[in-house]
């Protein structure tokens, strides 16, 4: 059967309480008649024979690459990056897609006479991946063959041995990548293209790179005119990080590119209540639904977030591409764009979201203030191509209860910037200018980025600059049913029901607003025309 | 004082004796309780044993609950106990759809237990395991206990028995798959030997995919010569299926198969799946057929493993 394309829903008088996704929790809302509800496409249909497909993509590559065969020889330097635990989103259940190419590769290097192979996940400032998390990316196969020998690693950006300074592009951005990439005949980086601003040259220009470089693009300036960056034609991120990987591919680095798309299951049996749409629930579903809701309402908060991070998606892989760069980039936003791309018509006054408990910088940990509004106004809002679907001056309405809770391993720079920087100021200018090179260049966040799992000391600036082109473009931002200190430091106003914020954004939006409420997660990204 | 060369007596009690044997009373049941001899000059019918048994009752659904039950709980409990097996690979049938052959190494009567208990549903649940007729189908008795609680069919290993081929194919175009040994017999030492093309004349019959299996160290549960188990830790690895392909044929594709065991062999003694890989691929894999020596050697460049012998306590030679 095919998939169902998303839905805009007018809300009318019949329509149900809408399932808000809260955290690790969810809330029933019933919006106002006349509000619209933005439903994502049905999950495409997945690629029946994965290892075909995979063989297919390695022995016929796009643009001028000629095949991965044939640019394996023995004696070579091979490296295959590969994205780190940041993706996707969920983690996917076994066997992970990184790891079932990274066979197919290493099988063809082993066929080739290849020996010097590393293995490297392409963090760049992200916390490095534990045993199981990398063993789960990669197969346990491919672990144990590797990481005892110390040929399969986590990329440290602030090892100053292990980092080469290619050059700068012609607007000044310094170029530089993992050493060992550079001096590789070959690497090989291997995606997991979950939406449309994963991959390309993103990939080692990013993932393979360090404060240096990044700080040319991971900024208030380029985020402002990033309009989104999820769109790369509008996307300054975008066009700043092609500059970069362009000058690498100048200097002389090879570079397969291998890109998967997946499609939107991201709930397995019993959780897949949450794919469907409110009407299309069965007895069985609505049962599942209030009971789990009951129960999470009850239980510690620990306990419902073990539960939720312990969600595998069973997504499936429905296009893989490899070859030269930017060829395979094409098809690739593409073949994202199918199974995101749901078309609504005009802007909304209002625009509310339901965030769950996940995001790409909480894999297996908590999900702070910072990363609620990261999620919120950095990859919600910005889920959008053409137009933003709220107005300049509009409401954002947030469901979460964005806890002041911190987890004290990961992210030890986000609870100093909380308690610091964000007490000082909310403006991403001001704590740009302020605060960042502190942060960025402290030996103790280095040194807790280098040998512990912690995210890079700069990387709570980052999240609050995702957040910067959401904050000039609205007017106000709600947090429904959220801790009302941690929302506050925020800058942010506080409701404890969805009518009361409604209510709220009046003050801001006038008497008679219009209401777009976006079903979101499985992700769906808004063609605004 | 007694004569020694005086006879002893008829006792009573001796007499007793003769007249009540149990040997007699069964002699003394007769036809119908006991079944006719055939006569003279007439050809007896063929037995239902050997590769003649009827097994199509053990997968009727009630042998088969019998069977699920016996292997969840007590043949799960014994293998856990006597090999713990660590079980690799099974990300390897993730797009594995349907019925197939999974084709292993034999070195031990606990691999049909390991299997059985190691292969991942739904597969497990439907399964059948080819075993010697002329061993496992011998008598009745072993022959019911084998169909039942392994789900066996009788294979012959010495001659090409047509019914029993065309059972096997029946049942895996019937969605059922099968556990098999093309080597046909369990190992006489340890290492492995020569397959034989059986699998891969099954599917190509049946048009269904063969798995290839290592299992590794259930030589020392009870291998060979061996009466009674002995703890060990044994590691099943789990191969990509291998589809019968159009230029194959049934040696081309028996090589294959067991390049692929070996290849498995390899990266499990190794833990290292990509020199396996790279061995594999240059023809260098070290086989599982072991040297070509006399046999004490064979035996001794089997006990370098090291990780199936388990360490006796006892100081002092057996005498």
């Amino acid at each position: 059967m095919t998939a169902r394309r998303g839905l805009v829903l007018d809300v009318d008088r019949t329509t149900p309480p809408i399932v808000f996704h809260h955290g690790e929790g969810f809330r029933f809302e019933k919006l106002p008649v006349g509000s619209r509800v933005i439903y994502p496409n049905e999950p495409l249909e997945p690629l029946e024979d994965v290892d075909s497909a995979i063989r297919h993509a390695l022995a016929n590559p796009l643009g001028d690459s000629p095949p991965l065969d044939a640019l394996l020889t023995p004696g070579m330097k091979l490296t295959i990056a590969f994205d780190d635990i940041s993706l996707p989103l969920p983690q996917m259940q076994a066997p992970d897609i990184r790891g079932r190419i990274i066979e197919q590769v290493l099988d063809l290097a082993a066929a080739s006479g290849v020996d010097d192979v590393h293995l490297i996940a392409a963090l760049a400032l992200h916390r490095r991946m534990t045993e199981a998390e990398l063993r789960h990316a990669v197969g346990d196969r491919v672990y144990d063959a590797f990481a005892p020998n110390g040929q399969l690693y986590n990329f440290d950006a602030e090892d100053p041995e292990g980092l080469t300074h290619l050059g700068e592009t012609d607007h000044g951005e310094e170029v530089v990548i993992s050493k060992r990439a550079v001096e590789s005949d070959l690497i090989v980086y291997v995606n997991i293209n979950l939406v449309s601003m994963d991959g390309g040259h993103k990939s080692v220009a990013t993932g393979l790179s360090g404060y240096a470089a990044l700080r040319h693009h991971h900024n208030v300036h380029t985020m402002r005119h990033s309009k989104s960056f999820m769109d790369q034609e509008k996307s300054e991120l975008h066009t700043k990080n092609w500059r970069q990987g362009r000058l690498i591919q100048e200097a002389g680095v090879k570079i397969f590119q291998i890109e998967t798309t997946l499609n939107n299951d991201t709930f397995p049996s019993p959780w897949d209540f949450l794919q469907k749409r409110e009407w299309e629930m069965t007895a069985k579903d609505r049962v599942m639904l209030i009971g789990t809701k009951k129960v999470l309402d009850k239980i510690p908060r620990r306990s419902a977030r073990s539960i939720f991070q312990g969600i595998r998606a069973p997504f499936g892989l429905t296009s893989i591409q490899a070859g030269e760069v930017e060829a395979v980039h094409e098809v690739t936003t593409a073949n994202v764009y199918k199974q995101h791309l749901v078309r609504v018509e005009g802007q909304t006054d209002i625009l509310s979201m339901g965030l769950p408990y996940l995001g790409p910088y909480n894999v297996n940990s908590i999900m702070n203030p910072i990363l609620v509004a990261c999620l919120g106004l950095g990859y919600f809002f910005n889920f959008y191509k053409g137009k933003p679907l709220v107005r300049e001056g509009g409401v954002v309405i947030m469901s979460h209860p964005t806890p002041w809770e911190f987890h004290p391993v990961h992210h030890p720079s986000y609870i100093d910037f909380f308690e610091e920087v964000l007490a000082d100021s909310t403006n991403p200018e001001t704590i740009e200018q302020k605060y960042e090179k502190r942060y960025a260049e402290d030996e103790w966040y280095r040194h807790l980025y280098r040998t512990s799992y912690a995210y890079h000391g700069v990387h709570p600036f980052y999240m609050w600059y995702w957040c910067s082109h959401a904050l000039e473009h609205v007017g106000q931002v709600i947090v429904v049913g959220g801790d009302r200190r941690a929302v506050k430091r925020m800058g942010f106003r506080s409701a404890t029901t969805m009518r009361d914020a409604l209510e709220m954004a009046t003050d801001v939006v006038g008497r008679d607003p219009t209401l777009t409420h976006i079903h979101n997660p499985p992700v769906l990204m808004a063609d605004v025309v | 004082m007694t004569d020694p060369n005086r006879r002893p007596a008829i006792s009573h009690l001796t007499d007793r004796r003769t007249k009540a044997s149990l040997s007699r009373v069964v002699r003394k049941v007769e036809f119908p309780l006991k079944p006719a001899e055939t006569p003279d000059g007439e050809t007896p019918l063929p037995p239902n044993t050997g590769a003649n048994y009827e097994t199509d009752w053990a997968r009727r659904y009630a042998s088969r609950v019998t069977r699920r039950l016996a292997l969840s709980t007590l043949g799960r409990a014994v293998i856990q106990y006597y090999a713990s097996p660590t079980i690799r690979g099974l990300d390897r049938l993730h797009d594995l759809d349907g019925p197939a052959i999974f084709a292993a190494n034999h070195q031990s009567h606990a691999d049909t237990l390991v299997m059985l208990t190691s292969i991942p549903a739904p597969w497990r649940h439907k399964a059948f395991v080819g075993a010697a007729a002329d061993y496992f189908f011998g008598t009745r008795t072993t022959a019911a206990i084998s169909a039942l609680f392994i789900g066996a069919i009788p294979i012959e290993r010495t001659s090409i028995n047509r019914s029993t081929i065309e059972k096997a194919v029946a049942l895996l175009r019937g969605g059922w798959s099968m556990v098999i040994y093309p080597e046909g017999g369990r190992s006489p030492d340890g290492w492995g030997q020569e397959f034989r093309p059986g699998a891969a004349f099954l599917a190509k019959q049946a048009g269904v995919p063969v798995v290839p299996v290592h299992i590794r160290g259930t030589f020392d549960i009870l291998g060979k010569g061996r009466n009674w188990p002995k703890k060990s830790k044994a590691i099943v690895n789990f191969g990509r299926p291998l589809e019968f392909a159009e230029e194959d044929n049934n040696r081309r594709f028996t090589r294959k198969l067991q390049a692929a065991v070996e290849s498995l062999a390899d990266e499990t003694a190794t833990g290292n799946w990509f020199a396996a890989r790279q061995r594999a691929h240059t023809e260098d894999s070290p086989g599982i057929q072991g040297p070509d020596t006399a046999a004490w050697r064979r035996r001794w460049a089997l006990t370098d493993n090291g990780d199936n012998q388990s360490r006796s306590n006892r100081r002092w030679p057996y005498v």
